[in-house]
């Protein structure tokens, strides 16, 4: 039989779709059933109250409240140190076998559990410093576990920037630094800010990393400082399904809609600022 | 003042020698074209008087490249006054992806501590004037560089140049990327600016290097094998291979 390139092309496209749709169909399936099962628990005094009768009724802010701050506390930990680190890496290291070295732990790093991450965070932060279980432990904690998605991100982003832009600017007199400053970090912004986005949905989502180092079971007020305790919400996920028994539906699955909301607002905001970044630059 | 002197410049990459033996003067307010085979380390040269070498890794050079009586290859040469002093045109045009204003004033903003409005606008308005483009562009110099033309944009990367206020311009085959009309048009400029800049010139391009430069030097696997004024290189060069390469034997 003579060869068909026609035909085997289609057959190539229709793996590529069926392996496509085999991604965002169940992803798309999450996404409909929370929204479907949790949209009736959103209500104002849900968004907005404590937990009250054992967590079956009122509201989730505190969790919703610890979770921003976490979140918060582990981007503006992660962010400068991973950026300045990449920069490091990417511009200042030599390519040789110990940069080669270190650059292959940060990627492995990024596939260590965050269970692991979690149990280093009880060891260093809670009991070693003596932070206690407390805001301040948890985000440290959060912060390293995306510290290497960070790097990565920032550092394919730093090296994506086309060599003639630096010898442009070298040759004009600028000074190393200046080139970084002024015509490097600028053009990777898209870059870093895709690696924060990672790192923002990776650490408001996990459970393990706070479990021992900021999480609280039942924490009905809000935290007076960064070293108090705090609820979150992927905890608070976790205990209202596992641990109290007969919680309402539509409270577990609204916790799990806000906290996948959440997520999609703080990756929203990184996204426009990519986008405005990416609108005045391009090559 | 602004020639260069080259003695006895060798550069080795790791352990390939680029260059060899490399004997030269650059003259003043003149245009030395460096001709040659692809690979034959007529840009290295270059490369040579304003240290971008430099970023290659395991470059080691002996020898001395005097500018101005002074040594520049020494280690504690300061980069920043050099390339100031030595600028360099790149093969492919390379403005930055600013506005064709900032592109301009970059240099300015990076050597000067308080600077105002004015100077600037100054600076742009005379960098402009000097590529012959301040016609075409003075209302769009807040447009994007990148939507330039790429001989506009060669001439804004010489304009951002000359905003530096260097005395040489090292040029690295800075027309390869353009068409022939493009090509003629940067070659009047380089006629234009030869009265108040010295201009050395890498060219593949044969022809190039008769139309518009002074002096040539032929260089062949790393080695200066002729340098003579033009009209001698191309009509009674002294080396068999100098001969050879202009007429075509190989190259």
């Amino acid at each position: 039989m003579a060869r068909n390139p026609y035909r085997s092309q289609k057959i190539a496209f229709f793996c590529l779709l069926l392996a496509t749709l085999f991604i965002v169909v169940p992803v798309g399936m999450i996404v409909v059933v929370i929204i479907k099962k949790g949209i009736a628990g959103i209500t104002w005094q849900f968004l907005t109250d404590v937990p009250r009768k054992g967590m079956r009724a009122g509201g989730i802010f505190p969790a919703i409240v610890g979770t921003v701050y976490l979140v918060t506390g582990a981007i503006s930990f992660a962010l400068p140190i991973g950026l300045f680190a990449a920069i490091y890496l990417s511009e200042y290291a030599k390519g040789n076998f110990l940069t080669r070295m270190i650059k292959l732990a940060i990627v492995n790093l990024a596939g260590v559990p965050s269970v692991v991450y979690g149990l280093f965070g009880l060891s260093l932060f809670v009991v070693f410093f003596k932070f206690g279980a407390s805001i301040l432990s948890g985000a440290l904690t959060l912060g390293i576990m995306i510290l290497p998605l960070i790097i990565t991100a920032s550092r394919e982003a730093l090296e994506s920037v086309p060599a003639s832009f630096r010898e442009a600017s070298l040759s004009l007199g600028a000074s190393k630094w200046q080139t970084i400053r002024h015509i490097v970090l600028p053009n990777a912004v898209p870059g870093i800010l895709t690696g924060t986005i990672l790192g923002l949905g990776r650490a408001a989502g996990e459970t393990a990393p706070i479990l021992f180092t900021a999480a609280a079971f039942y924490l009905p007020r809000l935290p007076h400082s960064i070293f108090d305790q705090v609820m979150a919400l992927p905890y608070h996920l976790y205990v209202i399904s596992t641990q109290v028994p007969n919680v309402d539906e539509k409270i577990r699955y609204g916790t799990a809609l806000v906290l996948v909301f959440l997520v999609l607002v703080m990756n929203l905001i990184a996204v426009v600022i990519r986008y405005q970044f990416r609108k005045k630059k391009k090559w | 003042m602004a020639n260069i002197r080259v003695d006895n410049l060798d550069l080795w990459y790791g352990s390939f020698q680029a260059l060899k033996r490399v004997n030269a003067v650059f003259g003043e307010k003149r245009i030395t074209a460096v001709i040659g085979p692809s690979g034959c380390g007529k840009s290295t040269l270059l490369r040579v008087f304003n240290r971008m070498n430099d970023l290659v890794e395991g470059v080691r050079t002996t020898g001395s490249v005097f500018v101005d009586a002074e040594d520049i290859l020494v280690p504690h040469t300061n980069l920043v006054r050099l390339r100031k002093k030595i600028g360099m045109v790149f093969q492919r045009p390379n403005p930055f992806p600013l506005s064709i204003y900032e592109n301009i004033v970059f240099g300015e903003r990076i050597h000067s501590r308080r600077i105002s409005r004015d100077t600037l606008d100054d600076i742009v308005e005379a960098s402009l004037k000097s590529v012959l483009l301040w016609e075409e562009l003075k209302d769009k110099r807040h447009m994007p560089a990148l939507r330039l033309s790429l001989e506009q944009k060669q001439r804004l990367c010489i304009a951002r140049l000359l905003a530096v206020k260097p005395d040489i311009l090292l040029m690295d085959e800075p027309c390869s990327a353009l068409d022939p009309q493009a090509t003629a048009k940067i070659e009047e400029l380089m006629r234009e600016l030869k009265n108040n800049y010295t201009i050395i010139i890498v060219t593949h391009s044969m022809q190039q290097a008769a139309r518009i430069s002074d002096e040539t030097g032929f260089m062949l696997l790393g080695e200066l094998i002729e340098f003579d004024k033009t009209e001698n290189i191309f009509t009674r060069p002294k080396d068999r291979r100098t001969e050879d390469y202009i007429t075509g034997r190989y190259g």
